[in-house]
């Protein structure tokens, strides 16, 4: 049987057009500078069209549009594949695996439960009051100006220092980390050689700290991997550690960064929810979850293995899918009022994190952090909104959050 | 699917004694009905959630019972009528 992939060149020319979209239904882009600046509409047209709806973009994708397909299409492992998890302008053959998040069923279990046990919402209360220090160390460097971009200041630096932290290595790497995830996330999707060049210098990166920690070990997750064996006893490969260190760093960085971002952002224009929020501080488990719906930050990727049908929609192999959770967690089906930010939701289903079995192993560490970066904030900052001399600059592609950010507050408020 | 009059409905139709159970095929360990209803349900060291002793439901607890019951993005909760 032909593996329709191979058809697809796995190199192509740097930066291939992507002409403007006419046509959402027919031809949908999600590089489109209109999805990233304000995806929602789109959303909603897309799904008053069809529960799933086709580009011949990116050599052939789909994209589920209610909450039931992409329910449907996250727990069903027979047809769909996680070995490519971005929808990409290239396919190239499936090379620097992240297990377990393109993993499928066997390889993934296991490789998935070594990484559950120190992401457990107990192993991150004990990491919550280096967060809350982290924080605070931030909030110290810009306070007395009375604005800042709240992007580059506080919402980047945070889940990085704090997965640094976690790994067992310096918390001043993080502008690395933050540099190769750029690359391999949002120049990435058009630009190979950039992803390439990002994933190499990263494996450089990792495999010095494997190699110390061979010599002297250390009380840290990069250790924990180390140790850990597989189902015959046997050590993990040093390109299992590489890989699933590389998936803590790009699916735990700028993931949670967004959330941060867009909480606060939401925050900045609707001063009704963040005077309720300084108010009622018992709100913020639900609020949390639903500022984690409202603008879920990640949007995953599915390849089609063997023909089936989704929401009453024939699917073909051959094409991609782009699992878009963001898109799923504003159904009006599933989510009354889902247009509508309700700090107090009481019943909330979003599927911020994923369904199924790649549920977002750092789900947990991403709670604590958002909840832990907005409590801080508002403790300090209770009062502030858009600079309205600045603008604000959304991150394009995979996931989703704001990029710039410029707020004012103190005396400027 | 639709959670949200449902839930209310099977309030409804169940004001006796409560029992949850949570389908360990289906929970993912979101952990969602540990941070609503911590009296209800334990995480293993896998994060995977499970109805504390034999799944009755204290009095005074039914309302977190079906809370938690409709956070869950997996369905995994079942809550019945002793």
């Amino acid at each position: 049987m032909s593996d329709p992939v191979r058809a697809i060149p796995d190199s192509a020319p740097a930066m291939p057009d992507h002409p403007p979209v006419n046509d959402w239904i027919h031809d949908f882009d999600h590089t489109d500078p209109r999805w990233t600046e304000n995806p929602f509409p789109i959303w909603d047209e897309l799904r008053a069209a069809s529960p799933v709806v086709h580009t011949d973009r990116f050599h052939g994708c789909y994209l589920p549009t209610t909450y039931e397909a992409v329910r449907e299409i996250s727990h069903d492992t027979e047809h769909f594949s996680s070995r490519r998890v971005i929808v990409r302008d290239v396919r190239p053959e499936t090379t620097g695996v992240a297990p377990p998040i393109t993993s499928d069923p066997p390889a993934h279990k296991p490789a998935k439960q070594l990484l559950l046990p120190p992401f457990t919402p107990d192993a991150m209360k004990k990491l919550e009051p280096r967060v809350r220090a982290i924080c605070n160390e931030l909030i110290d460097e810009f306070i007395a100006d009375d604005k800042c971009d709240a992007a580059a200041r506080y919402t980047k630096h945070i889940p990085v220092r704090a997965i640094a932290h976690m790994l067992g290595i310096p918390e001043k790497d993080g502008d690395l980390f933050i540099k190769w995830i750029h690359e391999i996330l949002e120049l990435g999707i058009k630009d190979d050689a950039i992803m390439m060049r990002a994933v190499q210098e990263m494996a450089g990166y990792f495999s010095g700290h494997i190699e110390q920690r061979k010599k002297h070990a250390t009380d840290d997750l990069i250790t924990t991997l180390m140790n850990a064996r597989d189902k015959n006893g046997e050590p993990l490969s040093d390109g299992h550690v590489l890989g699933s260190l590389r998936l803590l760093l790009i699916a735990g960085i700028d993931t949670t960064w967004s959330a941060i971002g867009a909480s606060l952002w939401h925050l900045a224009k609707t001063p009704a929810d963040r005077a309720r929020l300084v108010a009622e501080p018992a709100l913020m488990p639900t609020a949390v979850e639903e500022l984690l719906r409202a603008y879920s930050p990640v949007t995953m990727a599915r390849e089609v293995m063997k023909e089936t049908v989704i929401s009453g929609c024939p699917v073909k192999p051959g094409n991609m899918v782009l699992l878009s959770f963001p898109a799923a967690n504003r159904d009006p089906a599933m989510f009354p009022d889902a247009d509508k930010v309700v700090l107090d939701r009481k019943e909330n289903r979003h599927a911020a994190f994923g369904l199924g079995i790649h549920r977002c192993v750092g789900s947990n560490l991403a709670r604590m952090e958002m909840t832990v970066a907005i409590e801080e904030w508002l403790r300090r900052i209770p009062d502030f909104r858009l600079d309205p001399a600045g603008q604000v600059k959304w991150s394009e592609g995979t996931v989703r959050g704001p990029r710039q950010l410029p707020l004012l507050f103190g005396k400027t408020a | 699917m639709r959670a949200i009059s449902a839930t209310t409905e099977e309030r409804l139709l169940m004001p006796g004694k409560l029992k949850i159970r949570v389908d360990q095929e289906k929970c993912q360990g979101h952990a969602r009905c540990k941070s609503l209803a911590p009296e209800l349900f334990n995480l293993d060291e896998f994060g995977n959630a499970h109805e504390i002793g034999d799944g009755s439901v204290p009095k005074g607890l039914e309302d977190k019972a079906w809370l938690a019951k409709a956070n869950c993005p997996e369905f995994a909760i079942d809550v019945t009528e002793q």
